[in-house]
């Protein structure tokens, strides 16, 4: 048993899973959008679309979606190539960096997301 | 001729490794690689490999061929000389003791990591413990491993995590054991291997089933372990 505290769900399986399920949503939201785009939408139509609640709770779910499926994903890149054993103690100083700076974007692009969906 | 790119080192008297070209007289057969570093090193014998029953049994020779990681006895020219040249490194990712001598430590730790022996405290039957045909059927395709270390050093998740992944031959060898019906530790075994790097750290890329050269098939016994952690956990 390998221990991390930094992954999403502690668990190796969560994590998986969590990426697996989250992929789908995504898949699902975009091939929707697309296929509305591809109908021809002009402003009020898309205004109206994204003043539904569902519209909302759907975006909002493909958005947080979005933020658990990049951070399993940036999660594993990062302690594959900036690790210990690569580059010495400095590798732990830029994985804690970039998770750092992977996080802040991540829920700066989740609150920002809110704002837009419930603001306009 | 066949011309020859080997990799060199010995630490007690080179600085770094560097490639050495060498010509072979083949005579024109179809030999198996190893008979090829067989003839170097009856002109060089300070050219140094692993090598012991020659038949593909034993897997002292997984070295890097063309590129490709295999079992250099059982590897004739013609599967692996594309053109004239044959380059023999050695298995990528383990710290290399000599020439094509790998350290295989790291590879070994995760073996004795899955416990790779029959678990069972029930007393033992008169005996020996049954199985049908079709429980022992399971272990087809798994037991066969060798432990030549080919498909882990093709794997670049054990390259970046050597310490922490299991690998897929590691992880061959602990399905074995959680298929077998006789087993009685599975839930131990499997509750070690839920975390983020023992088996979830394999993505599937099937660079193992690629290389194996008993032609076996890790991906689809790390694929059945997954199944076994969620059915466990959902």
């Amino acid at each position: 048993m390998v221990t991390a505290v930094t992954n999403l769900g502690r668990s190796g399986l969560y994590d998986w899973l969590m990426q697996r399920v989250t992929a789908v949503i995504l898949l699902a939201y975009f091939l929707y959008v697309g296929c509305v785009l591809l109908g021809g939408v002009d402003y009020p139509a898309w205004k109206e679309l994204h003043a539904q609640t569902w519209m909302r709770v759907f975006s909002l779910l493909a958005l947080l979606s979005l933020g658990a499926h990049a951070w399993v994903g940036l999660w594993a890149i990062f302690t594959d190539y900036l690790t210990e054993r690569l580059m010495g103690t400095t590798g732990n100083v830029l994985r804690l960096a970039a998770q750092a700076v992977c996080a802040l974007i991540m829920f700066t692009y989740i609150v920002w997301g809110i704002q837009i969906l419930w603001g306009y | 001729m066949l011309q020859v790119s080997i990799y060199r080192y010995n630490p007690e008297t080179d600085n770094e490794p560097y490639m050495q070209d060498v010509q072979v007289d083949t005579g024109g057969k179809d030999l198996m690689v190893l008979d090829v570093m067989e003839l170097i090193k009856s002109t060089d014998t300070t050219f140094a490999y692993r090598r012991s029953c020659r038949e593909g049994v034993c897997g002292s020779d997984g070295v890097n061929m063309n590129g490709v990681n295999g079992l250099a006895c059982i590897t004739p020219l013609s599967e692996t000389v594309k053109g004239s040249k044959l380059v023999l490194r050695p298995l990528p990712g383990l710290p290399v003791v000599r020439d094509l001598v790998v350290d295989m430590s790291m590879f070994y730790a995760q073996y004795e990591k899955v416990q790779p022996y029959l678990q069972n405290n029930t007393p033992p039957p008169a005996i020996e413990r049954l199985q049908s045909l079709e429980e022992r059927e399971k272990l087809d395709g798994l037991y066969e491993c060798i432990l030549c270390a080919c498909c882990s050093t093709a794997c670049p998740s054990f390259w970046w995590n050597p310490d922490r992944f299991i690998g897929p031959s590691g992880l061959l060898q602990a399905y074995r054991f959680l298929a077998d019906t006789r087993d009685t530790a599975t839930e131990e075994r499997l509750a070690r291997l839920d975390d983020p790097f023992s088996v979830f750290r394999c993505h599937g890329i099937m660079n193992c089933v690629n290389v194996c050269p008993k032609g076996l098939n890790p991906t689809k016994a790390i694929g059945h372990i997954r199944n076994m952690l969620l059915s466990r956990a959902t």
